[in-house]
């Protein structure tokens, strides 16, 4: 039967039709199917790729403003305590200053007044020798004109001045 | 019920080989349907070359029912070369070269035209647009769904890496045959050519992948053909690794021949006998052909459903081993030892 046996005009015509079928196909119809196919699965996964890569630099981002934020407030924090401790230095330094200078002050014018004071003794001194030198003239020309007189003066002399002398 | 079948058939007067093979085989003529009695045919070319006249073409219609026209007729039942186109030359029938166009070929023909313009359109819409920035819906969808899968799931995982060389073909048989075996199962014109379960086309889809995998296999694989890593005694004296190796380069693809043939031979066969109750029981009164018609159209659904998913499983066999044996002849050494 000539079910079991090709038939050589079948045949003939498979090979011709199937041969151009094949050739039109393999030429105009899959590769480019296929190669679009591809090109597109290519570009998602070239998209996923650039998605995931984007969330990571996004986290990283957010992850180093983080990091910023915290470096700030350190930063901040520093520098208010360097400001504090500046203030505090002034301050100390300002108020050592001033009674450095409230002392000098007081020394100059404790010395001041001491000079003065001197000054002052010196004076009511000399002013005391002078009028006890007057004073001393008068009862002098007075009481010296006898012999009593004479040696009593000089005995309350000795007397006053032995007195006076471990003054 | 059924036992009884067998006695009445030779009554029933239907031929039931007439029947069968009128259906699954070849014929000069396209026999659509019949309208009060009167056979509604296409004619088709019948293009005979013989070696006593030279070149012929005509028209079936002056063959038909026996007739005879410029020496040529259609050989009758019983007779040398039965239902071929022979030359009557000095009283003996001669088989002239035929190279007719017949069911078969309009069939072929048809079912190529549809390929074309159903691959073709679905290329054009590539081109037209940019693949890159919108997907395909509707019927180019699904056509892009299916190459994808016959590409990554087939052709892929069983070639390998340069796969890209033999996607077009296995693609191309891929969808002839697909296309082929629903065709064939189109009950009407222009489906019903049995164009998958004819052994020429299956031959010439076998041989392409005989040459496929026997043209382009590599040194490893002819190796392992003529030399293979077996016990010397195996080669030596004798070669008769070698020798079932070689036996086995063709039984591979003959294997594909007749999978793809016997299957849907089959398959059309098995409908149209089951079908065939209905007239085979005309006779036996209503009550029994009426539950026996229920019975057979029926199976006739579920066989027809059946084929639909055979008609996509041979071709997804036929393309996967295909590719399989590909894929062995382009192996690499490296692979092969792990």
């Amino acid at each position: 039967m000539s079910l079991i046996t090709p038939d050589f005009g079948l045949l003939f015509w498979m090979v011709l039709i199937f041969g151009i079928v094949f050739f039109i196909l393999a030429k105009f119809g899959f590769p480019v199917i296929t190669g679009m196919v591809d090109k597109r699965q290519e570009r998602i996964e070239g998209s996923i790729a650039k998605a995931r890569e984007a969330e990571e630099r996004l986290a990283s981002l957010s992850e180093e403003q983080a990091r910023m934020i915290e470096q700030t407030r350190l930063e901040q924090s520093r520098i208010l305590k360097e400001a504090t401790d500046a203030r505090d230095r002034i301050v100390a330094q300002a108020r050592e200053q001033a009674s450095r200078e409230a002392a000098g002050i007081l020394e100059q014018a404790k010395a001041d007044i001491a000079a003065e004071r001197e000054q002052a003794l010196r004076d009511i001194r000399s002013q005391v020798a002078e009028l006890s030198v007057n004073v001393a003239e008068r009862i002098v020309r007075k009481d010296l004109g006898t012999v009593s007189g004479q040696m009593e003066l000089v005995d309350r002399l000795v007397d006053e001045a032995s007195r006076t002398k471990p003054n | 019920m059924l036992l009884l079948l067998p006695l009445r058939l030779t009554a029933a007067g239907l031929d039931m080989d007439e029947y069968l093979f009128g259906h699954v085989g070849d014929s000069y003529e396209w026999h659509i349907t019949t309208v009060n009695g009167k056979a509604v045919r296409l004619a088709l070319p019948v293009i005979v070359h013989s070696r006593t006249s030279g070149w012929h073409c005509f028209s079936s219609k002056y063959l038909e029912d026996g007739a005879s026209y410029e020496g040529f007729s259609i050989a009758a039942k019983g007779e040398p070369y039965e239902g071929k186109v022979v030359e009557n030359v000095d009283g003996t029938a001669v088989k002239p070269l035929d190279i007719s166009i017949t069911k078969n070929v309009v069939g072929l023909l048809f079912n190529c035209i549809l390929l074309l313009v159903i691959i073709l359109s679905t290329s054009k819409w590539y081109r037209r647009h940019d693949a890159t920035e919108e997907a395909p819906g509707g019927f180019v969808g699904l056509m892009e769904m299916m190459i994808t899968m016959v590409e990554d799931d087939i052709i892929k995982e069983s070639i390998g890496k340069d796969y890209k060389r033999y996607s077009p073909y296995l693609l191309t048989a891929f969808f002839f045959i697909f296309i082929s075996n629903l065709m064939g199962i189109v009950p009407f014109f222009p489906g019903g050519a049995n164009i998958t379960g004819n052994i020429a086309v299956t031959l010439v889809l076998a041989l392409c992948t005989f040459f496929a995998v026997n043209l382009f296999g590599n040194r490893h694989y002819w190796k392992d053909v003529l030399w293979p890593e077996v016990p010397t005694w195996l080669k030596v004296p004798l070669p008769l690794m070698p020798l079932i190796e070689i036996i086995g380069l063709f039984t591979k693809p003959f294997s594909l021949m007749v999978r793809l043939f016997a299957n849907i031979l089959a398959g059309h066969c098995m409908i149209l006998g089951v079908l065939a109750v209905v007239f085979l029981t005309a006779e036996m009164g209503p009550a029994l052909n009426g539950s026996l018609s229920v019975v057979a159209v029926c199976l006739g659904v579920f066989m027809d459903c059946l084929e639909l998913l055979v008609a996509f499983l041979q071709a997804y066999v036929f393309t996967m081993l295909s590719s399989v044996f590909i894929g062995l002849s382009r192996q690499e050494p490296e692979t092969r030892k792990e």
